[in-house]
């Protein structure tokens, strides 16, 4: 007897972006009827093969059937036309339409003259909203109007007007509330009853736990095993994500003789439902990571320090001294002493087109010029001394910093930083898009930095660099600070684990 | 009791959506509405019948020109061919008109057309050579101004009587004929556009054209069609001024090319595309040109006008975005 074909069949897929392979030689099969999550850490592959999956990214090489037939998709509409409807973690709504214009923008009712019927329009919504359970969301609304998440609950609703045979969603239940993450896990279940679908990316293992039926476990571009829900547990899981593949030199840490001087106090620091009574310190010397979930707070608390927030409460204090930071000008100046080194260079940290001189002065040429006027040559022979100092690889300093490299650009920005003698440093994934070797050389650059007296707040989403950098770690969950970690305490079982909101003594490693 | 709370909260939520949707287009008409009590006050005959009339037929082609900057403007892009397309049609207009009514509507829906492939035009070579607009219509101006020149090297020409009296004149020596064609252009052209599935598609992907095609929406003929409907109303704007001014002009539309981008600023239109309208618009061109009847009652030397203009739209752009005093990410102001 003939089995059935499965519903998605990926063998052997390949795709390259760049030199980094973010899929290798992968495999993925899913069933019908079926909810199945995808897990790994970041940039194990998980969000590639998905969008491969919805026609967004095509891949390098490999096969994907969809119901045993041999698919050739090139765009999402190819992919609609199969039924596979994707929702992805970046929000792609209209704004400035209504919610009921966003869900059925692709297919609104119309008469013969092509003039949409808003009062059907509105209806259909609303039906459609009551039959998935979203009713408190007003489908007359502007999205631009409406709270995060229940802009993600319109995400969904929108992909599910167009009866998709394959659910797709990178993180769809990241941004909602929680009674509303029940009603996308009832809406999911019955897809499954009805024999459709759904292929999801979690960062939340008891979500996993709960709504998923088989779970699949990535890291490194490979697909390590997938179960049935239930088969693994929490420790093996989290031990497959991690593996040890990494082998990353990271400067060794100092022996502690004396306590630390305070540099940086917060008191509780609120801002927007998103940074909820944050209390930290860091001393000078010191680097402390942020970790965490993706989007747990941790951005919105450098932005905070860096005076980029209207409207936070609580106390900041640098050197036992309140202080009222209101502006990056402010955060930069004397007796503070910021530096940010923001998540995206290219826009926020670089000024792309202008030379590489230029941007290293950035922050310091008021003390180079005098009466307003550039002293040439003291610039000079200041970028000079940085340039050779940061040890950039750079031709010439007219060059425009964006025909360096990724590793070489971050250099620029640390020294435009390291000019100012800045007392703390905020650093946001410092290491992002930058090569194994040049990224040595930057953690060696930050640990002598802080040798020399600096504190340093280090928000990284790779593991390996919060436990091979950092003498403490936070860990981020919802805007809080849940729990710190110290030392030894320091391990990459232990910050997935608090991340997840999970007790890290729970997680027992297993042997290989 | 709850049923009526809830119901109360549902009538405050909808005013204050209604407030908060119409900020700037409701700035727009408290602009004009203080610029007509101003003009009022000053002329005791400004609503007579004859003033009125006079005053929207000087207001109605930067209205329309406007308009068409409107359609334009809702994609994201911006349109610096209005004024040479009003120029090229107002030209060919006076080129085309015979003496009798059945030749007339012949030449104006050849007018009409010519507007609409100059909009066309526009809209192939930025969608297909995925270039600025700004840099596609710069050129394209020069090139629908030389048109015009070339149909109309000195001015003149013929405009019959009948078409003017039609257009400018007023509808049982009450109603200004211009008001009721600016009803009619937008009943028949405006909504009938706004209203339809391609309208809906225009302002999405003017609101974000990532998410407008990931939806599966030809995003490409969507905006064809916005500067086609540019081109069209463009070419309204011509067929006015013709009517207005009896002649053909080369160089008669010059001046609404940064008029018709200041109404639609004035109209709380965002540049960025993916909201607003014309109502907004039509506020703001009354508005500007309100300005130049109070100037003119209040004895102030013409050459000022422009002065005067500039403080008022200055005025009512700041107004618009005194929220911006509500973001709570100071870096949202600047992405």
């Amino acid at each position: 007897m003939d089995t059935p074909p499965l519903l998605v069949q990926v063998t052997n897929v390949t795709k390259r972006f760049g030199g980094t392979v973010a899929l290798n030689e992968a495999s993925f099969a899913c069933r019908h009827g079926s909810i199945h999550a995808l897990v790994g850490e970041n940039g194990a592959g998980k969000s590639t093969l998905v969008k491969m999956l919805a026609g967004v990214v095509v891949p390098d090489s490999g096969q994907i059937d969809i119901n045993g037939q041999l698919s050739t998709m090139q765009s999402p509409a190819d992919a609609a036309r199969l039924g596979i409807v994707p929702v992805f973690q970046e929000l792609s709504l209209m704004t400035s339409l209504t919610v009921a214009e966003n869900v059925f923008i692709s297919n609104p009712p119309h008469n013969r003259l092509g003039l949409v019927n808003q009062r059907k329009l509105r209806q259909q919504s609303e039906a459609l909203f009551a039959d998935l359970g979203f009713s408190h969301v007003d489908p007359d609304a502007l999205v631009s109007e409406l709270p995060l998440a229940q802009r993600q609950l319109v995400e969904i609703a929108k992909a599910l007007s167009r009866h998709p045979q394959i659910l797709i969603m990178d993180e769809g239940t990241s941004a909602l509330a929680v009674h509303d993450v029940s009603l996308v896990f009832a809406v999911m279940r019955r897809m499954r009853d009805e024999g459709r679908s759904v292929i999801f990316i979690s960062h939340r293992m008891d979500e996993v736990k709960e709504i998923a039926d088989h779970l699949t476990i990535f890291r490194d571009g490979r697909n390590l095993g997938s179960f049935v829900t239930g088969e693994v547990n929490e420790g093996q899981m989290v031990q497959l994500m991690i593996g040890h593949s990494l082998e990353e030199v990271f400067p060794p840490k100092p022996e502690i003789t004396a306590p630390r001087q305070p540099l940086l106090e917060v008191i509780n620091l609120s801002w927007d439902n998103r940074l909820n009574n944050i209390n930290l310190s860091v001393g000078k010397g010191e680097i402390v990571g942020l970790g965490g979930l993706d989007g747990q707070g941790q951005g919105e608390l450098l932005f905070a320090l860096f005076g980029l927030l209207n409207g936070i409460t609580g106390q900041i204090c640098i050197e036992g001294k309140p202080r009222h930071i209101n502006s990056p000008s402010v955060a930069a100046k004397a007796g503070i002493n910021l530096a940010l080194i923001p998540e995206d260079r290219k826009t926020e940290g670089l000024i792309l087109k202008m030379s590489v001189g230029n941007n290293v002065t950035m922050a310091t040429i008021d003390e180079l010029s005098r009466f307003g006027l550039i002293d040439e040559r003291r610039e000079l022979t200041t970028i000079q001394r940085v340039i050779q100092q940061m040890q950039v690889k750079v031709s010439t300093l007219k060059a425009p910093v964006n025909t360096l490299s990724g590793g070489n650009q971050q250099k620029v920005v640390i020294g435009k930083w390291l000019l100012t003698q800045a007392k703390l440093y905020l650093l946001h994934d410092p290491s992002r898009g930058i090569d194994v070797g040049t990224k040595q050389e930057i953690y060696r650059l930050i640990r002598e930095l802080a040798d020399q007296g600096a504190g340093i707040l280090y928000f990284s989403t790779e593991l390996a660099e919060l436990v091979g950098m950092c003498d403490r770690v936070l860990i981020f969950y919802e805007g809080k600070v849940i729990r710190e970690l110290v030392g030894a305490e320091i391990t990459q079982q232990a910050i997935v684990s608090a991340g997840m909101g999970l007790n890290a003594t729970v997680v027992e490693p297993i042997e290989k | 009791m709850t049923a009526n709370i809830s119901v109360e909260a549902a009538l405050r939520l909808r005013f204050r959506r209604l407030v908060n949707r119409n900020f700037r287009v409701g700035l727009a008409f408290i602009a004009m509405f203080i610029l007509l009590t101003i003009n009022a006050a000053l002329n005791p005959r400004f609503f007579t019948a004859p003033v009125l009339t006079s005053t929207s037929n000087q207001a109605m082609t930067l209205i329309f020109a406007g308009m068409a900057q409107t359609s334009v403007v809702v994609t994201g892009g911006i349109d610096l061919s209005v004024g040479p397309i009003i120029s090229l049609t107002n030209s060919l207009a006076s080129t085309l008109f015979p003496r009798n009514v059945p030749g007339g509507i012949g030449a104006i829906i050849v007018v009409l057309l010519a507007g609409a492939l100059c909009g066309l035009v526009n809209g192939l070579i930025v969608v297909y050579g995925r270039l600025q607009p700004i840099i596609v219509t710069l050129a394209t101006a020069s090139i629908f101004g030389g048109i015009a020149l070339y149909l109309r090297p000195t001015p003149g020409g013929f405009v019959p009587d009948w078409y003017n009296a039609v257009l400018t004149q007023r509808i049982f020596g009450l109603i200004p004929a211009s008001l009721v064609f600016l009803l009619l252009v937008i009943l028949v052209v405006w909504t009938p556009f706004r209203r339809s599935r391609l309208g809906m598609w225009v302002y999405a992907t003017g609101s974000n054209e990532a998410a407008t095609y990931m939806s599966g929406i030809n995003v490409n003929r969507a905006k064809l069609a916005a500067y086609m409907m540019g081109g069209l109303l463009a070419a309204i704007a011509g067929l006015f001024i013709t009517a207005q001014t009896q002649s053909g002009n080369a160089s008669t539309g010059a001046v609404f090319t940064l008029q018709s981008i200041a109404v639609v600023v004035l109209g709380g239109t965002s540049l960025f595309g993916g909201s607003g309208g014309v109502s907004g618009t039509i506020a703001g061109g009354f508005t500007l040109r309100l300005i130049s009847g109070i100037l003119f009652f209040a004895n102030v030397n013409p050459l000022q006008q422009p002065l005067w203009e500039g403080a008022v739209m200055l005025i009512a752009v700041v107004a618009g975005a005194s929220r911006i005093f509500t973001v709570k990410n100071r870096l949202d102001i600047l992405r």
